[in-house]
């Protein structure tokens, strides 16, 4: 019968009409910016530094090993690397970014940055509202407004920054195994050198 | 006077018997930078020529000049409908070109992402060519809400929804999240229960059968001769899928059968999807229950500092729209020394004087709907 299909594709439409009254499965609106959907853990916007510590220059990862930089698709990243060492949060001396700017207008948010570093200084934020009214410097991120604390990175991305606090962790643990022993075989040279020759008969 | 963009016209009878329109960019069908320079007679279509326009970039010339993982991100933006594929279809030539193995379950991860891609494509290709042909809205909103369950297990995955820049030579960028697999499979198991719904809607009705049925036929010949792939291939009867000519991956694990057209007409392309469809899903299920564990990734491949030996290769899958290859040769710099993608949009694109020749005016959208085109991989 000509007509039938049309027929049934309304009974079809309003199956799922009536049926978004009653299903729970119906796709709900969401009344943002009141209203916001959780993110997905794994979600990904736009770069961020990741520090320790209290002090956000003194406690930055970042080395200005400048891997970033030759790395990423766009070319947003700029650094400049410190020509001489600081101290770091725990005082150790380290290399620094003197200027370490993302231009977000040009990032294409595909965390090739992240993968590639090798000190886990640079981490993926989930923070999506970044517009503003000044469209050149506005969207030119320094080193001041990229840097985040540890704690937002475990807050984000829970799983993942635990797994990077257990290899740093491991790695730390390790490098002061190697310190405590190199210093020992030092103290050890030291005293063998020291002490009197066996006599001889 | 005769259009003047024209060499031949069809003989005159006198001036002004032919009208020359330009449909698009502008026109709502062209999606983008896509125009039609058509010739009417009263308003039957003479001679049409598609004028490709430029997007944003040059994907193969920034693909030369950046490293073998940053051209990564950009095949996403290739075809921004099927990002996991263009990913799959590039890390394929790169580890043919270096010598790459990809572990069981990142070849798993890879049919199961790559199937995903092609239930979100072709649902959506079918609501946006039927918003063409003039159906306002509902189908375009029930594929899109299909779609959007897709998404959601992209970006618990990878982190974002369309550019997902998952894959990486020799594997995957990263394991598949706690409770990824059991979503993924009530996708798979109730993505038939959509198409049933999707098929009592449209399938058999007569406004979508009398629009569809007989316009823009592509003969079988002429779709070969013009090195026409995927689906609109299919349509016209040829039976030519890679996944089971080339079986990469491991898509000879599967059971599922490469549905065939008839006619080679804009309904049999739009039923060939709704078909594929069905076949994507029971491939789905069989990829999600066999799924084994273990790495994810060739421990071989390198991110930083990855240079492949000289050399070339030609990685190529069935993509959602077509045959979607890439060649690449190295000459063992960071960099590919020549980087060329043969996207099916484009391609089938070049047949679409012919099928439209001497149908009505408004039959040229829905021939163009029914190409399934999207102009990231049409921009060069």
């Amino acid at each position: 019968m000509l007509g039938e299909g049309i027929i049934k594709g309304m009974v079809e439409t309003a199956k799922n009409f009536v049926g978004s009254y009653v299903d729970d499965e119906r796709l709900t609106t969401v009344q943002y910016p009141e209203e916001r959907i959780p993110p997905k853990e794994a979600a990904r916007n736009f770069p961020f530094l990741v520090f320790d510590g209290d002090d956000p220059m003194a406690g930055l990862r970042c080395v200005a090993c400048l891997i970033c930089e030759k790395e990423c698709p766009p070319q947003c990243i700029y650094i400049v690397k410190d020509t001489a060492k600081k101290p770091d949060h725990t005082g150790k001396m380290q290399f620094q970014p003197k200027v370490f700017d993302i231009d977000i207008s040009v990032c294409m948010s595909c965390q090739i940055c992240v993968e590639v570093c090798p000190f886990e200084a640079i981490k993926m934020d989930t923070e999506f509202e970044l517009s503003n009214t000044d469209r050149f410097g506005g969207l030119l991120f320094d080193k001041h407004k990229l840097a985040k604390s540890n704690e937002h990175y475990r807050k984000i991305h829970p799983t993942e920054a635990a797994e990077v606090d257990a290899r740093l962790a491991a790695e730390k643990a390790k490098a002061e195994a190697k310190a405590k022993a190199d210093a020992e075989a030092k103290t050890k040279a030291v005293a063998a050198k020291s002490a009197p020759a066996p006599l001889t008969a | 006077m005769p259009p003047k963009n024209f060499e031949l016209l069809p003989k005159a009878g006198a001036e002004g018997d032919f009208l020359e329109v330009a449909m698009g960019p502008q026109h709502p069908s062209t999606h983008g930078v896509f125009r039609m320079d058509v010739v009417l007679d009263g308003e039957r279509v003479v001679k049409l020529k598609p004028v490709f326009g430029y997007l944003h970039r040059n994907h193969e010339k920034i693909a030369e000049n950046t490293t073998y993982l940053g051209s990564m991100p950009y095949t996403d933006r290739l075809d921004y409908f099927c990002s996991m594929t263009n990913n799959w279809a590039y890390a394929l030539s790169i580890e043919k070109l270096a010598g790459l193995a990809v572990p069981e379950r990142a070849e798993y991860i890879r049919v199961i992402t790559g199937e995903l891609t092609r239930l979100l494509n072709h649902s959506c290709l079918i609501g946006f060519l039927l918003q063409d042909m003039g159906a306002l809205g509902t189908p375009v909103m029930y594929a899109f809400r299909e779609r959007e369950k897709i998404l959601d297990l992209f970006e618990s995955l990878s982190g974002s929804r369309m550019m997902c820049n998952y894959m990486r030579f020799g594997g995957c960028r990263c394991d598949l999240p706690a409770g990824w697999i059991e979503e993924a499979k009530q996708v798979a198991d109730n993505f038939p229960r959509f198409l049933d719904e999707f098929e009592k809607l449209l399938c058999e009705n007569e406004i979508l059968m009398a629009r569809t049925q007989g316009v823009g036929v592509l003969p079988k010949e002429l779709a070969i001769n013009a090195g026409v792939t995927g689906p609109m291939l299919r349509a016209s009867g040829v039976n030519y899928d890679i996944r089971k000519v080339d079986k990469y991956g491991i898509y000879d694990r599967f059971q599922f059968r490469v549905p065939l057209g008839d006619h080679g007409d804009t309904y049999d392309r739009f039923m060939i999807r709704v078909l594929e469809m069905h076949e994507s899903a029971k491939i789905l299920q069989q990829a999600l229950k066999d799924i084994p564990s273990g790495p994810i990734i060739d421990p071989k491949a390198k991110l930083r500092g990855f240079r492949p030996k000289a050399g070339e290769a030609y990685g190529r899958i069935e993509a959602p729209k077509g045959e979607l290859g890439f060649y690449v040769i190295s000459d063992g710099s960071p960099n590919p020394y020549r980087y060329r993608v043969r996207p099916p949009s484009l391609i089938n694109l070049t047949i679409l004087e012919d099928m439209c020749l001497g149908n009505m005016v408004a039959d040229v959208v829905v021939i163009l709907g029914s190409v399934d085109i999207v102009l990231g991989e049409v921009d060069r």
